[in-house]
């Protein structure tokens, strides 16, 4: 129980070495994924062979390094674009969204949180197959009737974008709504009072405010995009993202190039919470 | 007046075309899909067919049932094996030990899915860590298979929701004033009375957004299942798969997912009705 | 038209059924120190935000500098708040925050600087500038409020229970400092609070507001010694309070039964009353002459002295009478009070005019 209740040292030690526990359950796969990224073998796993870096700069094969892979670097690029746009649009809609429902009072508000709420209690497949459904009979229509083929409404990047930006909205205007929800309103009153315009008022007290937020959660919906899959299994075309690129050569075996690509998205992804954490703890304060 | 209206259309707008064009007609248009039945070749009538032949197969039906009793389990365990370290981090733990260990359970979920679960796969296929090390401790003479079982799902989902159960029940076991638990024992109470009657209530806010958010996880899971299972993992959204992407056969699939939403929302309604909750006050705080 | 710098008129307000401001008109004097008291749910805070234009009035008009400013938005507005927990911008030193309107008003950075050294010297503060608003006491956090406000030179400086959040010995300390600066600025203030003591020290002219009217307007002096309503009397200091029927009415004097069949002279009626109308009568502990008071016409009333409620210089007995009822009086500070002890007998002499009546 908490330091200022009295336990046996017994229970308090077998109470820490089971919280070490959970902490080695859930570093032990990461840390195997990263060690044989620089084994020097055809197949990713046991026996050792040896150290090498092949597996990020190699150029022969059958050793061809992460950077020299096509497939895997242009699924890289193909995530990054999706993420960069997914990321962009979901926070300018979060955070109308959250003043929406900060700010604003209305109708029906009760039920339009719930349809807010509604995408993290969609499974993501079915967010998937609901938007590739939809986005067809739109497309059949325009192909059948105007005889206009409408190709981004096809399996592809852009409606992958809209398939993560459906339910990565909501975390986001949840996140937003949250820190809104601390800010004291006498601050925009007192800039007004001040003489700002409602305009200058958004930009030199609201903005501010919400920056913490607005970074930390636009690098969250960047992570989540980068790395979502079950959405994306459904929408993805021929211009496929790196999570699909990856689960293809995982299902057809593949070299440790695979351990490779995952610790250079362990280092980055890692960077990027990181840095999200500490901009949210530095000001997140009051 | 008429400026403070046009700023609600304004931030409306926005909100009305996600939820309505990404949302509830696709979810429409997802049913009216599901009710329609193919007669001939571009002939098509509307009925229940596709859920008749959901409800007749020998297989659709088990392996949703399956589905759901494994992702309510996978819930469960993620639970009861994350509780003790929740509240490790938001009561026992402090200052910059807090924070690491905070740090610590973040990490590995900012990494894909996909990587922690081709880490899993290392460590227990034939040829992976756990067999090597059985056999170089003589517990075993050959290779042992630890891959595509039941086992084998588990360990991969509750690892992979791990994060979900566990953040929350951080962030409302935090708000717990320890005077409260101090109470508790003041007036005579243990450490499993002031468990089950100070702590556990206190927290069931939080224990029920992460337990819809981890059921939610593993019910729509692919991932995890397809990899980890293999073909022996039968897992609803596989099936679901193969009628979109490898059969072609929307209309059916359609039907599926109509179904595995209307499991879903009902499993969610009843834990929360269940645990006296709302889904405002879980997910929406 | 007269020096006024605020001037409203028949002042509604009301959500939904409940009318928290109703039918209030007043004016204030250039450079007054002008104070609105009320308890809280009185309507104060929804006046406030109406003259800062934050809620439009329902109806009546309100003036400043003898222009309605009804159809002004409130960053137009040439009045200044001060709000009740300051609401300084978090995310800004303490320059920033005071040069934040200026810099609205689009002045020049030398003519920003030199404007918010100056304000920074008046509240005394000159070397507080580049500091964190959480680097500020609560003291220095008030100043800052003041001074952000007023470097816009408003017409009318709108201050909102701004001592509320301070520890009492601050409070009582920033009540003395705020009038001094409101002196030396020379702006109308117009103060708002529930505090009685902060309105009965700072202000000029005092008004008692109670249930979106106001009961009372006048000096400090005035509501004290001369309240013109009962909830006047019993909200501005303390008072004991009985409940009675007028026996006669007389030159300048009342007869009252109380409840408990006390026989009371009092001064002259606040109202018509007749024989027999029931009155609530007001007496203040301070008016109290405990033990040796000098005869004359007044009350002597016996009692016992239940319990000395010991406070420095506001010491006060706790005193029983025959009746039942129960008197707080002052305990005087020369040599009477020593034998002023639970239990012992006191004489409290207590002069007509002492005894405020109100009919019912």
């Amino acid at each position: 129980m908490i330091p200022s209740i009295p336990q046996p040292r017994g229970i308090r030690f077998a109470y820490g070495a089971y919280v070490a526990l959970f902490f080695l359950y859930m570093a032990a796969p990461l840390a195997v994924v990263a060690t044989f990224a620089f084994n020097d073998a055809q197949f990713p796993g046991l026996p050792w062979k040896g150290f090498t870096l092949d597996w990020f700069f190699g150029t022969e094969r059958p050793k061809i390094g992460l950077i020299h892979d096509r497939r895997i670097v242009a699924g890289f690029f193909n995530s990054l674009i999706i993420a960069s746009c997914v990321t962009a649009l979901s926070l300018s809609v979060a955070t109308t969204t959250a003043y929406l429902f900060e700010r604003h009072s209305f109708r029906f508000k009760e039920l339009a949180y719930m349809l807010m709420l509604a995408p993290l209690v969609i499974p993501g497949v079915i967010l998937g197959i609901s938007i590739l459904v939809f986005s067809s009979t739109i497309a059949n229509f325009a192909s059948d009737t105007l005889g206009i083929e409408i190709s981004a409404l096809r399996p592809g990047m852009f409606l992958v974008v809209l398939g993560q930006f459906s339910f990565i909205t909501t975390i986001v205007t949840l996140v937003l709504a949250a820190r809104l929800r601390k800010f004291d309103p006498a601050l925009e009153e007192a800039a007004l009072n001040l003489g700002a315009s409602p305009l200058t008022v958004f930009r030199t007290i609201s903005l501010p405010w919400l920056r913490p937020a607005l970074i930390g959660s636009g690098i969250v919906s960047f992570l989540i995009s980068f790395e979502n899959f079950n959405t994306t299994l459904m929408l993805n075309g021929s211009d496929a993202p790196l999570v699909i690129t990856m689960f293809d050569r995982m299902k057809e075996g593949s070299t440790p190039v695979l351990n490779a690509v995952s610790l250079a998205l362990m280092l980055g992804s890692g960077l990027l919470g990181l840095i999200g954490v500490l901009v949210q703890r530095d000001r997140g304060g009051n | 007046m008429t400026a403070s209206r046009l700023t609600l259309w304004l931030l409306f707008a926005p909100f009305l075309a996600w939820v309505l064009l990404l949302v509830v007609i696709p979810h429409i248009d997802l049913l009216i899909l599901s009710l329609r039945e193919k007669v001939a070749p571009r002939v098509y009538e509307t009925g229940f067919r596709n859920y008749a032949d959901f409800i007749t197969s020998s297989v659709y039906p088990w392996t949703l049932f399956r589905t759901v009793a494994f992702s309510l389990v996978t819930t469960a365990v993620t639970f009861v094996i994350g509780f003790p370290v929740a509240f490790y981090i938001a009561k026992v733990a402090r200052g910059r030990r807090r924070a690491a260990l905070f740090l610590l359970c973040l990490l590995p979920f900012w990494v894909s899915e996909i990587v922690r679960v081709f880490g899993w796969m290392m460590i227990l296929r034939e040829t992976g860590l756990l067999s090597g090390f059985l056999q170089w401790a003589h517990v075993t003479s050959g290779p042992v298979e630890f891959l595509y079982n039941d086992a084998a799902i588990m360990i991969g989902l509750v690892y992979t929701s791990m994060l979900f159960m566990i953040v929350p029940l951080i962030s409302t076991i935090d708000g717990l004033d320890d005077a409260l638990i101090e109470a508790g024992y003041d007036l005579g109470g243990n450490g499993v009375t002031v468990m089950t009657r100070i702590v556990i209530p206190y927290a069931m806010p939080g224990i029920m957004a992460g337990s819809i958010v981890v059921f939610m996880l593993s019910l729509g899971n692919y991932l995890t299942p397809t990899l980890l299972g293999g073909k022996n993992g039968q897992w609803f959204t596989a099936q679901i798969y193969n009628q979109f992407i490898t059969r072609f056969n929307w209309e059916l699939g359609s039907a599926f997912g109509f179904i595995l939403l209307i499991t879903s929302t009902l499993v969610v309604w009843l834990l929360l009705r269940l645990s006296g909750q709302s889904l405002s006050n879980t997910l929406g705080r | 038209m007269p020096d006024f710098d605020l001037d409203c008129r028949n002042l509604v307000k009301r959500f939904g059924t409940f009318t928290a401001v109703d039918d209030v008109s007043f004016s204030i004097p250039r450079g007054a120190f002008f104070s609105i008291l009320g308890p809280s749910g009185c309507g104060k805070t929804t006046l406030l935000r109406m003259l800062a234009g934050f809620a439009a009035p329902d109806q009546g008009d309100i003036l400043i500098k003898g222009a309605s400013v009804l159809r002004v938005p409130p960053n137009k507005r040439p009045v200044n708040l001060v709000f009740q927990h300051l609401a300084l911008f978090p995310m800004m030193s303490v320059t920033e925050n005071i040069a934040y309107g200026l810099k609205r008003r689009g002045q020049r950075r030398a003519e920003i600087t030199r404007a918010v050294g100056e304000v920074l010297e008046r509240v005394g503060l000159p070397d507080a500038g580049p500091k964190r608003i959480d680097q500020l006491s609560g003291g220095q956090k008030q100043r800052i409020a003041i001074a952000r406000a007023m470097v816009l030179d408003p017409a009318v400086l709108l201050l909102d229970e701004p001592l509320g959040a301070l520890d009492l010995k601050l409070r009582e300390h920033m009540k003395i400092e705020l009038k001094q600066l409101q002196a030396e600025f020379g702006t109308t203030f117009v103060y708002i609070t529930h505090d009685q003591s902060e309105a009965l020290v700072m202000s000029d002219t005092v008004a008692v507001m109670n249930a979106g009217r106001f009961e009372q307007v006048g000096t400090p002096e005035e509501l004290y010694y001369r309240p013109a309503t009962a909830f006047v009397a019993g909200f501005v200091g303390d008072a004991n309070r009985l409940q009675g029927r007028v026996k006669a009415v007389g030159d300048g004097r009342t007869a009252v039964t109380t409840e408990s069949g006390l026989e009371l002279i009092a001064g002259p009626p606040s109202g018509p009353v007749r024989t027999g109308t029931a009155v609530e009568l007001f007496l203040r502990p301070e008016a109290i002459a405990c033990g040796g008071a000098p005869d004359g016409a007044g009350n002597r009333l016996k009692a016992r002295v239940e319990d000395v409620l010991f406070n420095g210089a506001q010491s006060r007995i706790l005193a029983r009478l025959p009746s039942g009822d129960s008197i707080e009086a002052l305990l005087p500070q020369t040599g009477a009070a020593a034998s002023l002890k639970r239990g012992a007998p006191v004489t409290l002499g207590v002069a007509p005019e002492a005894l405020v009546l109100f009919p019912k």
